[in-house]
């Protein structure tokens, strides 16, 4: 079930950039974190821990590690630290990250 | 030869003040800030937002000319690049866009702020709790204003956050404040001293009386707070109000229980740490002028201990004058001289500190939770295991750490150390001080295996 937004949605004027969120198409003002556009699109849980609880941003300043999510294939991104740009595909995280890629792997 | 005279290591008020001071004096300044622009989290967006979102404020567009100030030849700036690494030297390793460098200066000051106290209870790691701050932060960077949202707390930034929302057309649903009759009668022979600070208790008094205006339920001496999610996605809030047990739906729960230093860094350069016990929380030794006891490592503003964003000006530019004269650029008069202003200002912006720490003290349920309750979010562990793992013969947070993987997640302690330290302390009743503070070691924010080869190579290609 889809959970509506916390947040009244940013002014609609200015630049907007265009990224995939687990397969919909999102449209974002340009220059917003990537948790900022998360929580503008809906309440909805971006992660899961690894017991599978649900999470979404927290402190919104780098500091609790509460916003990963996948971006362009790389887990464990920091989505509050990242700015939102046009074309990313993000996937919410669900548990921990796995090692992965690399020559040697 | 170093790369450049002075290092700073965030762009808050603090260092900002002290990037612009430096830089006059003669000094080839490196500023790093990890977010997109300067302001740090008080003047976050500020120079971008310009007169825009006026709802914010007059006090948070006064940090417009700190930023200003940056303009200067002798200035360099990085921002996205967050620091892993500080060791002596100094050297100070840095990481922005997947790339770590490593840069050297004659001295380093650290201006990493503050973040907010977590304040664990049941369901707070559930979506739509956040802190207060971080909601600010949503206004201040994206213009997004906090919907059908209950504020939840003490301190100032709770009353401020309110005016704002009030201010921008979305008043919160209601206030429920935690401090308590007592807490006001602690703080009241802090009041005399308050007076120097008098222009900014009106200014919170103005606070207080626009959500009174606005019609805002309030709900005072508030404890056992506790969320559940409904099926909607919305969070049912209960809490003990006046010996009533009282309900709330709300979309949104923000909580506050003011802000403690971030010191993950100066923890990890070795920096002697004391426990403030008005604050709450560990902050690092410091002389007048900012400097510790690693040679050419200082720390200036709220990492310092907390005293708000004049506060944290005034320090900056006191550290960087310091700095000047080391350097040799001023003479030890004309430096005390120089400093008069800012050190005036620092007297005046933290003459209400004492009030506001006993009057919006954190509440003993903030401190240590009940047992159900979350309080390594990153490796969830409740109070209830911390204490068996107490009664076990655990001691100190280390022992924790082994035994429970507290603070061993992605946020190193950041959300649980200052809990699990009270934990550990109330049974004592005694000096706090007797704990330690948990040990952080680089590097302080995670970093890839990858980027670290990477970075070996750049050491290898040097030498």
């Amino acid at each position: 079930m889809k959970v509506v937004s916390r947040f009244q949605p940013p002014p609609e004027s200015g630049p907007k950039v265009q990224f995939v969120f687990e397969d919909e198409q999102i449209t974002a003002p340009q220059g917003i974190s990537l948790a900022a556009a998360l929580l503008a699109h809906s309440g909805n849980a971006t992660r899961r821990t690894s017991t599978g609880a649900q999470r979404t941003a927290y402190c919104m300043m780098g500091v609790c590690f509460e916003c990963l999510v996948d971006v362009d294939g790389v887990p464990n991104t920091q989505s509050c630290m990242t700015v939102v740009r046009d074309g990313m595909v993000v996937k919410r995280q669900i548990g921990l990250r796995t090692i992965q890629g690399g020559d040697y792997v | 030869m170093s790369d450049v005279d002075l290092i700073i290591i965030g762009a808050g008020p603090a260092g900002m003040s002290a990037a612009a001071t430096a830089a006059r004096g003669g000094l080839k300044v490196l500023l790093l800030d990890e977010q997109g622009h300067p302001g740090g989290q008080i003047y976050r967006n500020v120079a971008k937002n310009g007169t825009s979102r006026s709802w914010l404020g007059k006090e948070y567009a006064s940090g417009a000319r700190l930023v200003e100030a940056l303009d200067n030849p002798h200035i360099s700036t990085q921002f996205g690049a967050t620091v892993w690494r500080l060791d002596d030297g100094p050297t100070v390793v840095w990481s922005k866009s997947g790339t770590s460098q490593i840069s050297t200066a004659r001295h380093v000051l650290i201006t990493s702020g503050a973040q907010e106290r977590p304040v664990p209870f049941p369901g707070w790691t559930l979506p739509g709790v956040m802190p207060a701050g971080a909601a600010q932060i949503l206004m201040k960077s994206a213009g997004m204003l906090p919907r059908d949202a209950v504020l939840a707390g003490s301190g100032p930034l709770l009353y401020l956050v309110a005016a704002q929302m009030i201010d921008a057309g979305c008043p919160p649903k209601a206030v429920v404040e935690t401090q308590t009759p007592r807490m006001m009668l602690n703080a009241l022979p802090h009041l005399p001293k308050a007076l120097l600070g008098i222009s900014t208790l009106f200014k919170g008094l103005g606070l207080i009386r626009k959500i009174k205006a606005a019609g805002v339920q309030r709900y005072s001496n508030a404890s056992d707070f506790r969320a559940h999610p409904n099926e909607d996605g919305t969070l049912a809030f209960s809490f003990q109000a006046k010996g009533k047990e009282t309900h709330l739906n709300c979309a949104l729960l923000l909580s506050h229980q003011g802000v403690i230093p971030s010191t993950h860094m100066t923890r990890s350069a070795g920096i002697a740490h004391e426990w403030n016990e008005a604050q709450q929380a560990f902050q690092p030794v410091t002389d007048d002028w900012g400097t510790t006891d690693r040679t050419g490592l200082h720390v200036a503003g709220d990492s310092a201990g907390i005293g708000g964003a004049d506060a944290a000006a005034a320090a900056g530019e006191l550290a960087a004058l310091n700095i000047l004269q080391l350097c040799g650029c001023l003479n030890s008069d004309t430096r005390n001289q120089r400093a008069a202003k800012a050190r005036a200002g620092l007297l005046r912006a933290r003459s209400l500190r004492p009030f506001l720490d006993a009057a919006y003290a954190p509440t003993a349920e903030t401190l240590a939770p009940v047992d159900e309750t979350i309080v390594c979010r990153c490796e969830e562990i409740t109070a209830g295991d911390v204490r068996q793992s107490m009664s076990e013969g655990a001691t100190g947070q280390r022992q924790m750490k082994t035994s429970l993987r507290t603070g061993m997640g992605p946020c190193q302690g950041r959300m649980c150390d200052a809990t699990v330290r009270a934990i550990l302390c109330a049974p004592r009743n005694t000096a706090t001080d007797s704990i330690a503070p948990p040990r952080a070691r680089a590097p302080i924010k995670p970093v890839t295996l990858a980027e670290l080869a990477a970075l070996s190579k750049i050491q290898a290609g040097a030498d």
